[in-house]
């Protein structure tokens, strides 16, 4: 029997969203947000800052004042993006490289940079009760947006759970797991996969056979879809449309942002072991922020001054940052013991104290040595 | 003969189990062009293909789950987890299947497979990237847990686990790694999987350790030494099943033993052996076993991973310890 004498009982599209070219030309109809200058002008500045604190972050790493870091360079419109659809009521659950997403729901700088040089502190997030801190264990938190999407529901609050992951990530039993409950549920959550081509060295080609990410969401029953990651505009709308869609009892969707993976994995990895310059030099032209800067001088007047005057905003900002957390005292090691049960169990009083006692008599020989 | 590091000896043994077997399949997260976060896998892919030496997708219960299907099948699979801090949605296949293969079958299918990965604390990494959690694997019986801590013993242990017609979860000191250099004649010679290596000679207290803890135990050992204390120092390296024989043998020597770990204290593999010692050794002790090991905290970030892991220090004063008793 050939496909022609069988009934075709389903079928479906995969759709793609792109509104500024990679020459920062309007190609599709703009949405009604990006019609004011302020709202474009305000992503641009969260992209602009996002790269200072990237570059910034790596000098730092390279200078041996911050452990490994990885940066979000080249893709800051997805984060950016994502944040700004996003009420601060709702919930972020973010990788390692959505600074653009968690600047914009009041994480500091200086928080991100504590925790990649090795402080918890990092993680207290104190500007931002809703969100969990960055996920390493790739996909783990797929599931867990599920569960907050779920006591929402219960609740009936009108807010929405993200959970942002790689094109990698989206290999793992996890996410699968995660998403077909929340079509089987009809959560209000929304699964961003960050298409950036690559997992460490192994390229989208080689992680899946299948003909794009956002299909995965077709196996469970939720809608999926395809957005320019690099086109700042496209990205807040699609996002912003399955946000709210998601708040207003529609159901989760699936979007599938295109964007690259700019500089290496982390500053411990060394990407030319894997793939060429000539590659990621390609992807240059489609930078995200040229791409909104074309448009914003052609549409909304922004020039040389502006641009000069916004770097150097940002510039400081991100070194007082850099000064706050390199002044940051150090946390006593007894704390390692203080955040592991509500109260601490008697049973291991002993060893705190044990730490207490070593930790001052290190300190105190390093204060006279 | 060129001296090697703990990381080079691991490629070495692969390659030569490469080399000798067709059976052998060497797969895990960017093992293949990349060769490894750590570059345990350098130039395998090149030299053995890609078929033998694959990139998998980004999938860890994956990774054990095929390697108990090649297994079962004759083949053996050498699989890397890229970093122990995500070795656990392995734990399901390996305590589900790894280990029952043989057993459930009574003997028809066997699970002739080694998973590796880095693991413990002191190189600065992120979050999750640090932990030594070597007894979850030691608790599941049917499994064999191996860590090496020198060229020597990285490329024999590692040979004999490939070797091994059981699975066997091959844990290897990151922090160490790179630390020292011995000459690894590449015989193809495996190590036995089922002896404590003896480091050292000593006759008033009984060192017992194992992964890059070693490092701090020998500088305990030889500051010791200097004050006049002589330590017998054991590698314990084959951590299930545990060579007791050795260490009873040194503690009935010693009559005092301390056990030293990265892991957290309760429930450690240094629990186990201080109870053996407790069951077969009581009457050879001078004194209260003690444990120098973390703490039953979080692994902490890196800031304070110092402060959390044994410190030459600590080793020293539960030794002065062990001989305040008469
Ligand atoms: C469960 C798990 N396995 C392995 C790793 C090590 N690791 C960190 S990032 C990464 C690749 C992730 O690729 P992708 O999902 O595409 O995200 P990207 O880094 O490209 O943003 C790997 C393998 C991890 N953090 N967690
Ligand atoms: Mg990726």
């Amino acid at each position: 029997m050939t496909n022609e004498d069988k009934k075709c009982v389903a079928q479906f599209e995969i759709h793609y969203t792109q509104l500024l070219n990679q020459q920062g030309e309007l190609v599709g109809a703009l949405p009604e947000f990006a019609a004011s200058a302020e709202a474009l002008i305000a992503l641009y500045r969260t992209m602009v800052q996002t790269r200072t604190f990237d570059t910034q972050a790596i000098a730092l790493q390279r200078t041996g004042k911050l452990g490994t870091y990885s940066s979000s360079i080249g893709q800051e419109a997805v984060s950016v993006g994502i944040g700004s659809a996003m009420r601060f009521e709702d919930v972020l659950l973010p990788t390692y490289r959505e600074y653009g997403a968690q600047f914009q729901r009041g994480v500091e700088m200086s928080e991100i940079l504590r925790y990649w040089g090795g402080d918890e502190r990092g993680m207290a997030y104190h500007a931002q009760p809703h969100d969990k801190a960055i996920t390493v264990p790739i996909a783990t938190h797929v599931p867990q947006c599920a569960g907050i999407a779920y006591a929402m529901k219960l609740r009936k609050q009108p807010r929405v759970a993200v959970c942002v992951l790689g094109d990698g990530a989206t290999s793992k039993g996890d996410f699968y797991e995660g998403i077909n409950v929340a079509g089987a549920w009809h959560l209000p959550m929304v699964i961003v996969v960050t298409n950036n081509q690559w997992a460490i060295s192994v390229p989208r080609e080689v992680q899946t056979h299948a003909q794009t990410l956002a299909q995965k969401a077709i196996a469970a029953g939720i809608p999926g879809e395809q957005v320019d990651g690099n086109d700042v505009i496209a990205m807040r709308h699609v996002m912003a449309n399955a946000v709210e869609k998601a708040r207003t009892g529609g159901g989760p969707t699936l979007i599938e942002a295109i964007t690259f993976r700019m500089h290496d994995h982390t500053t411990a990895d060394d990407a030319s072991r894997y793939r060429k310059q000539a590659v990621v030099d390609q992807h240059k032209l489609l930078d995200p922020i040229d791409r909104l800067r074309k448009y914003l001088i052609q549409h909304h007047d922004w020039d040389d001054a502006k641009e000069t005057a916004l770097l150097e905003a940002c510039t400081i900002e991100v070194e007082a940052a850099v000064r706050s957390y390199l002044d940051t005292p150090p946390a006593p090691p007894e704390s390692m013991f203080d955040y592991l049960y509500e109260t601490l169990p008697d049973a291991l009083q002993p060893q705190r104290d044990e730490v207490e006692s070593l930790g001052k008599l290190k300190r105190g020989g390093d204060h006279n040595g | 003969m060129a001296e090697i590091t703990i990381i080079e000896a691991v490629n070495l043994a692969m390659a030569r189990a490469l080399e000798n077997n067709p059976d052998v399949v060497v797969f895990g997260e960017d093992v293949g062009v990349n060769g490894g976060v750590f570059r345990a896998t350098d130039g395998l892919q090149q030299r053995y293909g890609a078929n033998r030496v694959l990139d998998t997708p980004l999938a860890e219960a994956l990774i054990a789950g095929m390697a108990i299907g090649m297994a079962a099948e004759g083949l053996r699979p050498v699989a890397e987890i890229q970093f122990m801090g995500f070795i656990y949605p392995t734990i399901e296949q390996m305590i589900c299947h790894a280990t029952r293969l043989r057993n459930r079958t009574r003997g028809r299918i066997t699970c002739p497979m080694v998973l590796r990965a880095p693991y413990g604390g002191g190189i600065h990494a992120p979050e999750h990237h640090s932990e030594s959690t070597e007894a979850i694997f030691a608790h599941m019986p049917g499994l064999r847990v191996v860590i090496p801590s020198s060229p020597l013993r990285a490329y024999g242990l590692l040979l004999a686990a490939i070797q091994d017609p059981d699975p066997v979860v091959f844990l290897e000191p990151k922090r160490i790694y790179r630390m020292m250099k011995q000459e690894v004649p590449d015989d193809g010679e495996a190590l036995p999987l089922d002896v404590c290596f003896q480091l050292r000679d000593g006759t008033d207290v009984t060192l017992v350790t194992w992964g890059a803890m070693i490092h701090e135990t020998l500088q305990a050992a030889d500051q010791l030494e200097a004050e006049g204390i002589s330590c017998d120092v054991i590698d314990v390296a084959t951590i299930k099943p545990l060579d007791m024989a050795t260490i009873l043998n040194s503690v009935a020597k010693t009559g005092r033993c301390v056990i030293v770990h990265e892991a957290a204290r309760t429930c450690g593999v240094g629990a186990e052996i201080a109870a053996q010692l407790a069951e077969y050794g009581l009457l050879s002790l001078f004194a209260p076993v003690q444990r120098v090991t973390g703490y039953d905290t979080i692994m902490p970030m890196f800031k304070l991973e110092n402060d959390y892991m044994p410190s030459t220090e600590r080793i020293i004063t539960a030794v002065k310890k062990t001989l305040e008793e008469a």
